[in-house]
């Protein structure tokens, strides 16, 4: 018996499966942005300028020593450990009078922070801490703050800070910006972020 | 005379290239989009800390890059094996970053200078020595937003 032939496979659906898979991957494929941690270096200042006087109590001081280990007010700490002491610290309210704090839950320790206006952490790295280290108490510390933002615009706009501050910078976001440029500026008067760095110890 | 008609010769048909085009195109196009084109070519190892708590960068072209990490591989025989800051495709001292900063600012246009942004991107086993030398010429030439560039992850990736 005679081989029969194969049938020629219309190709003319081809073109149409092409353009399919390269609609797909055009709507899935997203360009790779950065992304990192944000900060704002102080301004270069003169050698003998006095720095300003500020109480001990208000001071929270992170060290960071050569071997990548943290000394958190003279105790020693685990990194895990930070987040949650530094939210102690800055939610600590024992201020009274002028300097009372009106929404701190913290336990108004008389040894610790009057008000998170007040509270400064201040962060000092030794030149042989690892890079990776210091991100990592870095991003720590931003966590802290932005836990305290968090519940205090929770508290009093029904929506978290970090909700509040992807809206504001999403182009696609359609409710009153300007209000809401309002909130986020009330919640950061109230929590002002501040990480001071000192020179690194040798 | 037979019902059927006569077989053609064993032979299989050629097969259509017709949609041929059509898939190479789909690469081409594919490959324009999902490609991020580097700028500089990395002389040092740059594998990024993790952090999570981070701002995404938008506006490529308000950011000025400075790389710093140990030498690559193949730089190392030249360069040795102690951490070095890159700027645009080649090593540079310390002293150099406020040079770079002024050359960046220098081809941006007037009105965009205030928004500029330096990213740092370091490797994370560079001493803070290093970093801490970087950001104090960054605060001389007056370049004081600064970003340090992580990988979205757990930070506590980066003590282990």
């Amino acid at each position: 018996m005679a081989k029969r032939s194969a049938p020629e496979v219309n190709a003319g659906s081809m073109a149409d499966i092409a353009f399919l898979l390269l609609i797909f991957f055009l709507v899935t494929t997203t360009i790779e942005t950065d992304s990192g941690i944000s900060r704002k270096l102080p301004q270069w200042q003169p050698e003998d300028v006095e720095p300003p006087v500020i109480k001990q109590r208000n001071i929270f001081t992170v060290l960071v020593n050569s071997n990548n280990q943290l000394l958190v007010e003279d105790e020693e700490m685990e990194l895990s450990e930070l987040r949650e002491a530094a939210v102690e610290f800055l939610d600590n309210g024992a201020g009274t009078g002028d300097e009372a704090c009106s929404f701190c839950q913290g336990a108004k320790d008389p040894n610790s922070s009057v008000n998170p206006q007040k509270a400064i952490i201040s962060l000092v790295n030794n030149r042989g801490t690892e890079y990776g280290t210091y991100i990592a108490v870095q991003n720590e510390l931003v966590a802290a703050y932005n836990q305290l933002r968090d519940r205090e615009a929770q508290r009093m706009y029904g929506m978290t800070f970090t909700q509040m501050e992807k809206n504001y910078n999403d182009p696609n976001y359609n409710g009153d910006k300007d209000a809401l440029k309002e909130k986020i500026d009330v919640i950061t008067d109230m929590i002002p972020q501040k990480l001071s760095e000192a020179e690194p110890t040798s | 005379m037979s019902k059927f008609k006569k077989k053609k010769s064993g032979d299989l048909p050629a097969i259509s290239t017709a949609s041929l085009p059509d898939i190479v195109f789909m690469l081409l196009f594919f490959f324009m989009v999902a490609t991020v084109m580097r700028q500089n070519t990395l002389m040092v190892e740059n594998k990024l800390p993790f952090a999570d708590q981070v701002e995404k960068l938008d506006k490529k072209d308000l950011i000025m890059y400075i790389y710093a990490g140990k030498p690559s591989p193949r730089y190392q025989s030249k360069y040795g094996t102690e951490a070095r800051i890159q700027l645009n495709d080649k090593f540079a001292s310390v002293e150099e970053v406020q040079q770079f900063i002024y050359s960046e600012r220098e081809s941006k246009r007037e009105e965009l200078i205030p928004y500029l942004t330096t990213a740092l991107k370091v490797d994370e086993e560079t001493n803070m020595g290093l970093v801490s030398d970087i950001k104090q010429e960054l605060r001389k030439a007056e370049a004081l937003k600064i970003n340090y560039t992580t990988v979205v992850g757990d930070a506590m990736q980066n003590v282990e």
